[in-house]
């Protein structure tokens, strides 16, 4: 019988070892398809701003820009918004509205990235157009508003992203508020605190975790393609103003992929496309394991008090 | 004003930041459902669900192929990735202490943070480039890479929830580990496992960017694997981005149907799960 038990845990190792092969097959292949821009740029081609692919000429730079630019704005846009909405739900609102309202803002998850781009080309990019029109004419003298108001751009680009980022970093959030132990706000209480203080009290408790939601959604606006390359403009130029067309790695991949003819514009694609990856590798590893390391501490420091639990309950 | 008045309306402010903050998230979601569901009922019709795309500046036509290469290439998808799914899943939760479990959950998790670009440029090269020819299988493989490690995590954690004393009862009857998980314990959770490959499938279906290309897109109708074939997701993303407003129509069309799988998918995983978690809190 134990050999047949080593036989079943053989047989279903083997399986889970393709999740580890597939991730080693995806960087090794990109790493593959991409040697040949590797060895004729080197560092070169994320330090060059000249994007002409008829020309022969790869610089990575506005790409590099355009997704960091894009996804720290959206970060900077949604992390408040996403940490009051963790709060409402995990603290202060009735019972009765939670289950609706988790999955209120998980369907913000669910919601196709196309169908995102498709609501930002017809109506979230005719709405900044207007805005940016509006904007008073001394303003639009700063780095931040210049150029002309075309809608489609960076700002369209990082509210849309703020929106489909929401939901993770506030979902983690809540999770990682579940796991602070109730005597830390109970003690915040009886000290005389507000609500206020008592959640800030969580809020730092759990400030480990939620770094690590924040990151995880940082991780998910690096990669978001399809929305943003259906808003961002697709002009390759490295530009502070939030109302100029700009280009993100992903985006780049998307569009011109299909029409990459030569040998060297592909693996310039490609190269793109394995920096993209171990970069969202390095932002999600660390998010997990600041998660991680927040939610088993808090269990950790529960047991130890076995007398106390039942009172505060 | 004294320092308690103060501290009393700082916390209401934060609890009506709080608040807002939840209103500020079901604006943009309202906004998107409600142009969604105004811009594409006005474009549904049965010609959309049974005709071929009419060429540019023919009115009329619908996406019949397009809806038969969605259902193809996530069919495709799943036949790859609910085998291997479940059964990393079965691994992970069977085996969980081990370091090779976290090494198989770290690599599960990592899968689940690829951006679908990077996938799509990975199946590429895999499955499009020694072929030299765009298929659906390709896409199928793009889309089950992305399947397997969110089935492998949901089977993970709903057989978790099946109660240990189950696993070591048919154990102490001496069944071997393989028939206490396969006639026992997997039957217990297959309820949830089911709800979590069709959200997996509704999300799947709602990828773009893997199958830009791998699955790539195709005018004519076909079922052959080793074709390119149209899916509804690119060929919303084609019709938006073109300049003709009948073919803008269509794509609202094409949204409105794959929002409403996401929705009907999302509502009965909710009212799966919930039966679920009433049977386990009965014991």
């Amino acid at each position: 019988m134990r050999s047949k038990d080593l036989g079943f845990r053989v047989a279903t190792g083997a399986f889970a070892l393709v999740l580890v092969a597939l991730v080693c097959a995806i960087g090794f292949e990109l790493a593959r398809q991409s040697m040949a821009s590797i060895q004729k740029f080197g560092f070169n081609f994320w330090r060059t701003d000249v994007w002409d692919p008829v020309a022969g000429q790869f610089g990575a730079l506005p790409f590099i820009w355009g997704t960091l630019y894009s996804s720290i704005l959206a970060l900077a846009i949604a992390t408040p918004i996403a940490l009051g909405i963790a709060v409402f739900i995990a603290e202060l609102c009735p019972a009765a509205l939670r289950q609706p309202l988790v999955f209120l803002t998980e369907l913000l998850a669910a919601i196709p990235s196309i169908v995102y781009g498709l609501w930002g080309i017809f109506v979230l990019v005719p709405a900044i157009r207007a805005f940016e029109t509006s904007i008073p004419g001394a303003l639009r003298q700063l780095p931040l508003f210049s150029g002309p108001p075309l809608g489609v751009g960076m700002l369209s680009a990082a509210l849309i992203l703020a929106v489909m980022v929401i939901p993770f970093t506030s979902s983690v959030s809540r999770e990682v508020l579940k796991s602070v132990p109730a005597a830390q706000r109970e003690g915040a209480y009886a000290l005389g605190a507000t609500r206020f203080e008592a959640i800030r009290a969580a809020l730092y408790y759990a400030r480990t975790g939620i770094v690590g939601a924040v990151m995880l959604g940082f991780g998910r606006a690096l990669g978001e393609t399809m929305a943003v390359t259906m808003v961002i403009g697709n002009n390759p130029r490295v530009s502070l103003s939030l109302f100029a067309p700009q280009y993100t790695m992903a985006a780049v991949i998307a569009n011109e992929f299909t029409e990459a003819a030569d040998e060297l514009y592909l693996a310039a694609l490609v190269e793109i496309g394995l920096v993209l990856f171990i970069i969202t590798l390095v932002v999600n590893s660390l998010s997990r394991l600041l998660i991680w390391s927040m939610t088993r501490s808090a269990v950790v420091l529960q047991t130890p008090e076995p007398t106390e639990t039942p009172a505060a309950a | 004003m004294s320092r308690t008045t103060r501290r009393k309306i700082l916390s209401s402010a934060f609890v009506a930041f709080c608040a807002g903050s939840v209103i500020v998230a079901l604006v943009p979601l309202g906004f998107i459902l409600f142009f969604v569901i105004t811009q594409g009922i006005r474009a549904l019709n049965v010609a959309f669900f049974v005709h071929m795309p009419k060429p540019v500046g023919e009115p009329g036509g619908g996406m019949a192929n397009a809806i038969v290469g969605t259902l193809m290439v996530s069919g495709l998808a799943a036949l790859m990735a609910v085998p291997i799914g479940v059964v990393s899943g079965v691994y992970m939760s069977e085996y969980g202490g081990t370091k090779f479990a976290s090494v198989i959950r770290f690599a599960a998790d990592t899968l689940n943070g690829v951006p679908s670009i990077v996938i799509g440029v990975f199946a590429y090269g895999v499955a499009v480039l020694p072929f030299k020819q765009f298929s659906a299988l390709a896409g199928g493989f793009a889309l089950g890479v992305m399947m397997i490690p969110i089935i492998a995590r949901t089977t993970e954690e709903l057989l978790l929830l099946v109660p240990g004393a189950m696993r070591e009862g048919a154990l102490a009857l001496g069944a071997t580990r393989a028939s206490a998980v396969f006639s026992v314990v997997l039957p217990a959770a297959l309820p949830g496992i089911v709800t979590g490959i069709v959200l997996a499938l509704a999300r799947i279906a709602g990828e773009t960017a893997p199958l830009l290309f791998t699955s790539f897109n195709n005018r004519f109708f076909t079922t052959d694997l080793r074709q390119p074939i149209a899916t509804m997701t690119v060929q919303v993303f084609t019709y938006a981005i073109s300049p003709y407003d009948d073919w803008h129509r269509q794509a609202w069309a094409g949204a409105l149907v794959l929002v409403v799988i996401v929705l009907v998918c999302s509502l009965l995983a909710r009212v799966a799960t919930r039966r679920l978690e009433r049977m386990h809190a009965r014991g």
